[in-house]
């Protein structure tokens, strides 16, 4: 049976709160979004569930913060410095990640390759930070099995670190893919994923900078 | 070399689950060689393995749900049948078996039965319903299924190789812990667990994305089914809760493996957070799945009683109510856990005012049927069956919500009575009635009625029979999960509840029956139309089964219930309205990631459960491997000319004016 046939009378019985027909795609009654809205959208929500996870460890990480079983605490343990050049080194790869789009946009592939490649060596740099912090305090006996507090720390900021190393494996396989591939849509739409994935992960280790680093060493 | 894995893994002392996966194995070998050996191999590895079609999805995840629907029940009958024996005596199944019993249970029954059943009416029925060619991301969809058959696949595999988990459904610490459970039963629940859980918060994304951006052009919010609605809330709920189920089971995996402290007795670990967590994810799954199975009856009650939903906007809103609210009730789980008063009353009141929402449905569909032509098929027999059963387990569950009432009732049969109440009552009940529902939908022929009500009849009794003694044994006292017991009073009660569920193999019995019947039976049940029930829903503006496109051309929506207001012109012009101008249609190819995928998963899941490392690195090295080889890929999309379109679709217009011109002569 035809439901494409325009002749018939409207009789929605539903009409309260209805103000005329929105006709944007992937709104209302518009119709399928394009696939650049629908694979964007689609991330943002991979990216919410994600947030939920790192908030179920910041929720145990706050649980257990006191939870030192004799072990060290936050304040001893913590060098402000060093993770203030993480800080900077994530940010601006973030940056730089923010001129790859520009120069994808623009279809640039000399560009897009270099804004990519010191996107992906900050990330390293961040990546070598955090893991010398780990191997610092193992080298201390103060590893995640020291305490509770212990466990917590090393799991939050380590699932940050975790993230970070896939972005930066995503990151290769996106660059090797813009060589090969070219500016095709679908490519884009994978690096619109992928910067979202970047800057998402700035996000988080803000909340973790404030909540963990800078929250841990006043206490 | 092979980690924990030795000969002592397989359990040659004990005969059962040796024999039962030995059959299970058989079975399985003659089905592929059965296959290889009527050459259908490649149909099934192109039309189903590879499909990323969302209705194969569908069908085949309800495959999958159907099965372990199947284990878990026999798990049912071992328990029940030990229990009727073993009043002052061992029965037949030792306690660390037992133990095993009831863990794998619970598992399968909720996270591989009920799930796989729901998401894959789901897969099956929103685009239809919502007037799309697929789902937003069709080869996800694939990846997420074979990721919930790996987790099946690993559950299934500790029948023979190993144990599975004695700790009960949920793994609360310390009890599970590496120190009281060393073996590898936890891990096989973690991991299959987690692998899972994955392909089912992509399963939520996917549905979110689908409802909320790829609708029919005029589908407006407010003109969507009833299920797509309740879909689109259970998957919100997926997105928030799974995600918690995920972390919480990793925290564990990371005490168990790496020796962390998270919620160990030891070094200031913390074991009430794991309860908390773990229900913050555990009650709004109980609502992920029966939402879903609200929307099961929406369909079904205003299709066989022929109106419109009474009260779809109320619906909408007792559907969010309950999306939102369902995240505020996590603690009634554990009132006795040590909270304190006040917050246990916050809590109460909360779980209390939660059953407002279903109550605003209940006299939905009871105003549905009032003053309607009220047609008495199966799945309006379990619809209604629904009702009764669902509003006695919603009043024991009020009962239970009272936190002085729990204290008394808390860990007994009384809990278990009201859980299977609404989950058996709720989940299964429209499982069954959406598969008598839209079956035709699927396969273009109707199942055999008088079986399908010989099954709901035995269920419906058997149910009763089986639970609502539990009710009675729990005010007696009578803790749940216990392998033996001495009390004469409860003997009795334990009988007749064996009896019950005699009743119910009874209704399995008929329920395959009605499938094997309507099989061969299939060309004299066999619906040309597309619309068999006289549907009010887009699903059945298509032919059955439909055509991977799904819809020749997209459905202009312009009303609520709009296909049963095109019907209805069509009636009264005796005549269908003009043929529309088809056009070439894009559809996604058909692709082997999400199968590739699960192979991997599957032995990274092994690996990680007998510490077998290399095998693990090896799995992890395959599955990035096969991302990289399907982002590499050129041409996704494949093109359907539209005078290939266009023959597919005047069969069906054929086949609805005839039915027209005989509905017009009689």
């Amino acid at each position: 049976m035809s439901t494409a046939d325009s002749t018939l009378p409207i009789s929605d019985p539903y009409r309260l709160g209805y103000r005329g027909p929105n006709l944007a795609r992937g709104h209302g009654g518009g119709g399928p979004a394009t696939k650049r809205v629908i694979v964007g959208y689609g991330f943002w929500l991979f990216l919410l569930s994600d947030i939920v996870v790192f908030s179920c460890l910041f929720a145990a990480y706050a649980v257990l913060a006191d939870a030192t079983a004799g072990g060290p605490r936050a304040r001893d343990i913590f060098d402000l410095d060093r993770v203030a050049i993480e800080t900077a080194c994530l940010l601006a790869s973030s940056f730089f990640c923010g001129l790859a789009t520009i120069a994808v946009a623009q279809r640039n592939q000399i560009l897009t390759q270099a804004a990519l490649a010191i996107t992906g060596l900050l990330g390293l740099a961040f990546l070598l930070l955090e893991a010398s912090e780990f191997a610092n305090l193992y080298a201390h006996g103060d590893g995640p099995t020291r305490s509770a507090f212990l466990s917590g720390f090393f799991t939050l900021v380590g699932c940050h670190g975790l993230h970070v190393t896939v972005g930066l494996l995503w990151l290769g396989t996106m660059m090797a893919q813009f060589l090969a591939k070219g500016f095709r849509p679908d490519i884009g739409r994978r690096f619109l994923c992928f910067s979202m994935f970047w800057h998402f992960l700035d996000i988080i280790w803000v909340a973790i900078f404030s909540l963990v680093y800078l929250v841990g060493t006043r206490l | 070399m092979l980690g924990r894995l030795g000969w002592d893994a397989i359990p040659l002392d004990q005969p059962i689950p040796l024999i039962a996966g030995a059959v299970v194995m058989l079975i399985l070998l003659g089905i592929v060689a059965w296959v290889i050996a009527r050459g259908l191999a490649p149909y099934f590895w192109n039309e189903w393995i590879t499909s990323v079609d969302h209705k194969h999805i569908g069908i085949m995840y309800v495959l999958l749900g159907l099965v372990m629907l199947f284990r878990g029940f026999i798990d049912a009958i071992m328990m029940r049948s030990q229990q009727a024996l073993a009043f002052h005596a061992q029965g037949y199944l030792p306690p660390e078996h037992y133990d095993q019993i009831f863990s794998a249970h619970g598992t399968l029954m909720i996270l591989f039965g009920a799930m796989p059943l729901v998401i894959g009416i789901m897969n099956f029925v929103v685009p239809l319903q919502l007037g799309a060619r697929d789902v937003a991301f069709p080869t996800l969809n694939s990846v997420s299924f074979w990721l919930t058959a790996t987790g099946a696949l690993l559950v299934n595999i500790s029948l023979v190789i190993g144990e599975f988990s004695r700790v009960g459904w949920l793994p609360y610490p310390p009890l599970s812990e590496l120190r009281y459970s060393p073996g590898v039963g936890v891990d096989y629940y973690l991991w299959a667990v987690q692998i899972s859980g994955i392909g089912t918060l992509l399963t939520g994304i996917n549905f979110v994305t689908t409802i909320l951006k790829i609708r029919a052009p005029g589908m407006t919010y407010l003109r969507m089914p009833m299920f797509c609605w309740t879909a689109l809330a259970s998957c919100l709920l997926i997105i928030a809760a799974f995600p918690v189920l995920t972390a919480t089971l990793a925290m564990l995996t990371l005490d168990r493996y790496l020796g962390f402290h998270f919620f160990t007795n030891e070094a200031g670990g913390n074991a009430m957070m794991f309860v908390n967590l773990i229900w913050a994810w555990g009650h709004p799954e109980v609502y992920i799945l029966v939402l879903p199975a609200f929307g099961v009856y929406s369909e079904v009650i205003s299709t066989f009683s022929g109106k419109p939903l009474f009260g779809y906007r109320s619906m909408v809103m007792a559907t969010l109510f309950i999306c939102i609210v369902s995240f505020c009730v996590w603690l009634h789980h554990f009132f006795t856990m040590g909270a304190g008063g006040d917050v246990n009353a916050v809590f109460g009141i909360a779980s209390g005012i939660i059953a407002v929402g279903t109550g605003v449905k209940m006299y939905n569909w009871l105003f549905t049927m009032y003053g309607g032509r009220i047609r008495f098929t199966t799945p309006m027999l379990w619809s209604l069956g629904f009702m009764t059963t669902f509003i006695t387990g919603g009043l024991t569950g009020v009962l239970l919500a009272v936190p002085p009432v729990d204290f008394m009732v808390h860990n007994s049969l009384f809990l278990v009575a009201h859980f299977h109440h609404v989950i058996v009552g709720g989940v299964v009940f429209a499982v069954m009635a959406a598969m008598a529902y839209w079956w035709p939908k699927a396969f273009g022929f109707r199942l055999h009625e008088g079986w399908g009500r010989a099954a709901f009849w035995f269920a419906l009794a058997g149910f009763y029979v089986t639970f609502v003694p539990m009710y009675v044994l729990g005010i007696l006292g009578m803790t749940r999960r216990l392998q033996q017991y001495d009390v004469a009073d409860w003997h009795p009660w334990v009988l007749v509840s064996g009896v019950g569920i005699v009743i119910l193999i009874g209704g399995v019995i008929c329920q395959v029956a009605q499938l094997a019947v309507s099989i061969a039976h299939r060309n004299e049940l066999r619906d040309l139309t597309g619309d068999p029930w006289d549907g009010r829903t887009l699903e059945w503006a298509t032919s059955s089964p439909p055509p991977v496109f799904n819809f020749a051309v997209l459905p202009q929506v312009k009303d609520a219930e709009y296909y049963w207001e095109v019907k209805r012109h069509a009636r009264e012009a005796a005549r269908l309205g003009r043929e529309p101008d088809y056009e070439a249609i894009e559809m996604p190819r058909n692709s082997p990631t999400g199968f590739v995928c699960a192979f991997f998963a599957t032995f990274v899941g092994f690996a990680l459960i007998w510490h077998i490392w290399w095998l693990m690195i090896l799995g992890l090295i395959g599955a990035y491997a096969t991302f990289v080889v399907f982002a590499w890929r050129d041409v996704p999309e494949y093109i359907i000319p539209a005078d290939e379109v266009a023959p597919i679709d005047r069969a069906n217009r054929e086949a609805r004016q005839e039915a027209l011109a005989g509905a017009a002569t009689t």
